[in-house]
């Protein structure tokens, strides 16, 4: 159990105390650099778009698995394929996104050679950060799939039920009383979405062999470069800015998790 | 919570003048299953009618039917003589309590009764004044401001049947709405639903499997098995002329006894006894009969005690015949016999339900 | 009358018309498999002379991939190593830890979910600016192999694990049980062993495939630790042969869908039996 936590603790710390053996604010105060606040911004503002857009794509096939049978064919393919492809490896899914949309990949040809759009007309988006909103899309939506089936799950029949024999019609229902009270349960996973979004690495690190769009490259820029003196200490820095972005989220999400099942006695 | 309610007669809700509901022929099948089949009950306006039987008898589905959760295979369901068979549960201006779990949990006591008068389109101020009168109605004025988590169960059933009520219904259905709550809370609760179904005039349909709280409540019940009604009559009628062994069995409790049948009269333990209902072929047959038709007399049928239990205003008392037959006898509460006493009995000759054997 | 039943079903029955769903599950399905039908087509490509060639996915099954190639089956070779150390890791520590604190130490539940909670908000990038230090030390005591990765990986896999055996843990009484057997004159070892894990069997498995899974497909930790593992390979192999890099991260999934597929059916079975 001690071993556990331990490393956890210690990578905790060592993140938080830069300097050399002190604690500095130095190294704090770096992350106000104008290029370390644009990554940030960067993968603050790529996690918030791929959360919404996963979490309401992902929302619309929960919908639309509502009446499935949960021990049927679709629901135990579409949970293993969620289970699989939220885990998909960020190796894997680069490959994926380059032999799909890359210079070569057999959708820009096929867009190029039949009719004519060059998706990199202005550029090959694809290995900046922009680049990164479809892969990062392919995960979020499973993960909004698995974690927000079960709170569709857990609307109960007796409401629909209810409200129609007091005169509601399926849109007043939705309106007035599956959509309230889905709503913590749907910012709580929206939320998941974006912590999940913002410490993503993997993918990233494959498709930008340099650069440091977001800001889990530039801990791997501060931890692999030797020459500026204290720029490991940078990384810690930065891990603990990550860190703080986590635990309000994080906070914020067990509050309406904290809601959600409040209602779903 | 205070046991006594006030019960003040209710302010401003006139009382609506029932529907008259009824099922013709009703068929209603769950793939290969019937699980009503051809149903026929006629419910007069302001009438209080109890389906009652097993699980799977179909009580519940029938239910659904009437309130278009569930529709129909067969058959029409007439309210004031209008075949609403195809009209959707939303326009069908019925109330409905559930078993539990149907109050909306984001919405507090006082917006959950509004919203049927929310869907109704009634303007702000009168739903507000409507919904106010009908948990008042309920004893539960003070509440409104609450959520559904932080009540008990009874208050939670109250404010469902304040809010399918609040929109004056013709007729008000009620599935199973006490068998989720404590034994004590049931009693009170089914009380109030009939003061105030009473105080209302709405025809109300009440399913339950509880024979007892059927036949407390109801004007008639209807005794259901496997999707046909066995029986409808009053619960005195139900009670002592049951027209099956059945109905005999399920209401109320009943001692099986060995008799021979001949003629229509069925003889146990040498006394003649009249056989209800349908006539039944001579021969050996199982007659129920009910505890309180079995007398403790100084000669009679010899038996020997086995146990004793006390209820409260009332005894039961088993004993044993000769042949090993159990009996169950209740009688008042300050005859006391103990188990291994000797004693006799005498049956008061009320008029019995037989099967063959 | 079925005409009449199914728009009944509508005011109170709020799922959605046969038609919208095939229109969104459609969509999204055709939006899925896009990467995976295109890394395909890619591994099939015939190169410079054009058209299509099943020749690189014979040379690999064959095996016929050159020494080149050598980095990468050691490299699968440690990830299944890591894999198999982490599961060993995960049930020798774990189990035994959540078995104690439902028997004996309830109060301390919710620190322990706490615990087996944090990796999440922790992420791996974040962890392994504090594992760098750490695994200085680690492989001056325990020598710089790839199996090290292991103990990162135990905490990795936490959160999954936890769950998995938490939800099999709860649905059986392990008190009742443990009190039975004792009762009955058994000791703790055979407690443990005969009586409680046995019952455990499923969530075991479903927790040792979620990690085989988990580590399969870490990247974060290994690259910048500099160690070896599956998905560093299939980088550095990228660079050199695109194409067998893409097959092999096929194959890597597949497996792994395969190995949920056996949890699901793990899962399933057991409410089967516990209906």
């Amino acid at each position: 159990m001690l071993f556990l936590g331990l490393p956890t603790v210690l990578a905790l710390s060592t993140g938080l105390f830069d300097g050399d053996g002190a604690f500095t604010t130095t190294n704090i105060e770096a992350l106000v650099d104008p290029v370390i606040v644009r990554t940030f911004w960067n993968s603050i503002w790529l996690s918030a778009l791929t959360a919404v857009i996963g979490a309401v794509v992902g929302a619309a096939a929960c919908y639309a698995l509502l009446d499935a049978k949960p021990d049927g064919p679709l629901r135990t393919v579409v949970d293993s394929i969620s289970g699989v492809l939220a885990q998909f490896g960020g190796v894997m899914l680069a490959f994926a996104f380059v032999t799909l949309i890359g210079t070569q990949g057999l959708l820009r040809v096929i867009l190029q050679n039949n009719f004519g759009i060059d998706i990199f007309a202005s550029g090959v988006w694809l290995y900046e950060v922009p680049g990164l909103v479809l892969p990062y899309i392919y995960f979020q939506v499973p993960l909004m799939i698995i974690v927000f089936l079960p709170a569709l799950e857990a609307l109960k029949p007796q409401w629909a039920e209810a409200s129609a024999t007091l005169g509601g019609t399926r849109a007043t229902y939705w309106w007035r009383i599956g959509m309230p009270v889905l709503a913590p349960s749907f910012i709580g996973s929206l939320l998941l979405l974006f912590a999940n979004s913002f410490s993503s690495y993997a993918t990233a690190a494959a498709l930008t062999s340099q650069g440091q769009g977001i800001v889990p490259l530039q801990i791997r820029a501060a931890l692999t470069s030797e020459t500026v003196l204290g720029r490991e200490n940078l990384a810690g820095a930065l891990a603990l800015g990550m860190i703080v972005v986590m635990v309000v989220v994080m906070v914020i999400y067990s509050i309406f998790e904290r809601r959600a099942s409040r209602w779903q006695r | 919570m205070t046991n006594t309610i006030p019960v003040a007669p209710v302010i401003d809700i006139e009382p609506v003048s029932g529907a008259r509901v009824e099922l013709a022929g009703v068929v209603k099948y769950f793939g290969p299953h019937r699980a009503l089949n051809s149903i026929n009950l006629a419910i007069e306006p302001g009438e209080f009618i109890a389906l009652l039987g097993p699980s799977g008898c179909g009580k519940t589905t029938a239910l659904r039917a009437l309130s278009g959760l569930e529709g129909i295979d067969d058959g029409e369901i007439l309210i004031d003589g209008e075949d609403v068979a195809s009209i959707p549960t939303n326009r069908r201006d019925m109330g409905m309590v559930f078993q539990s779990y149907s109050l909306f949990p984001h919405m507090t006591v006082l917006e959950n009764v509004q919203f049927g008068l929310r869907m109704r389109r009634v303007p702000a101020a009168e739903r507000k004044g409507r919904a106010v009168e009908a948990l008042d109605m309920v004893g539960l004025a003070q509440f409104g401001s609450r959520y559904a988590h932080q009540l008990s169960g009874g208050q939670q059933q109250r404010v469902a049947l304040a809010r399918a009520l609040v929109t004056r219904p013709r007729v008000l259905l009620l599935d199973e709405p006490l068998s989720a709550l404590d034994a004590k809370v049931r009693v009170q609760l089914r009380d109030e639903i009939h003061r105030i179904q009473t105080e209302l005039g709405i025809t109300t349909v009440f399913v339950t499997h509880d024979q007892e709280e059927a036949l407390a409540v109801a004007d008639r019940v209807a005794v259901m098995r496997d999707g046909v009604i066995e029986q409808v009559g009053t619960p005195e009628e139900l009670y002592s002329t049951p027209v099956s062994p059945f109905v005999a069995d399920f209401v109320g409790l009943s001692n099986r006894v060995a008799g021979i049948a001949a003629a229509g009269k069925a003889t146990v333990q040498g006394v003649e006894l009249t056989i209800l209902g349908a006539p039944v072929r001579d021969g050996e047959v199982t007659v129920y009969i009910r505890p309180e038709d079995i007398a403790f007399a100084s000669e009679g049928i010899p038996a020997t005690v086995v146990a004793s239990s006390f209820l409260g205003s009332l005894r039961r008392t088993q004993v044993r015949l000769a042949d090993d037959t159990l009996l169950s006898i209740q009688h008042e509460v300050d005859m006391r016999h103990e188990p291994g006493e000797s004693v006799h009995l005498r049956l008061k000759g009320a008029p019995v339900s037989a099967v063959p054997r | 009358m079925a005409a009449v039943n199914r728009r009944l079903q509508r005011a109170h029955h709020p799922g959605p018309t046969a038609a919208t769903r095939a229109i969104i599950l459609v969509v999204v399905a055709i939006f899925f498999a896009l990467p995976l039908v295109s890394m395909v087509e890619f591994t099939l490509r015939g190169g410079l002379e054009g058209g299509y060639t099943i020749d690189r996915w014979v040379t690999v099954f064959t095996g016929q991939l050159g020494p080149e190639f050598n980095q990468l089956w050691i490299a699968i070779g440690n990830s299944l190593v890591l894999a198999v150390v982490t599961v060993v890791i995960m049930l020798v520590l774990l189990v035994p830890t959540m078995i104690l604190i439902k028997l004996s130490f309830p109060r301390l539940r919710p620190v322990m979910e706490f615990i087996c909670l944090l990796p999440i908000t922790i992420p791996a990038i974040v962890l392994v600016v504090g594992l760098a230090p750490i695994y200085r030390v680690v492989s001056s005591i325990f020598g710089s192999g790839v199996w090290t990765l292991a103990f990162a990986y135990g905490i990795l896999v936490l959160p999954y694990a936890y769950r998995a055996i938490q939800a099999n843990l709860d649905s059986i009484d392990v008190k009742t049980l443990s009190e039975a057997a004792r009762s009955l004159g058994a000791g703790w070892g055979t407690v443990l062993f005969r009586v409680i894990v046995p019952n455990l069997r499923r969530g075991l498995l479903a927790a040792s495939f979620i990690s085989v899974a988990v580590v399969l497909g870490e990247f974060t930790i290994a690259s910048l630790l500099n160690r070896i593992n599956l998905q560093t390979a299939l980088l550095v192999v990228n660079k050199a042969d695109p194409y067998i890099a893409v097959i092999f991260a096929l194959l890597a999934l597949v497996f792994a869908f395969l190995l949920l597929v056996i949890i699901g059916r793990l899962g399933s079975a057991r409410r089967k039996d516990n209906s």
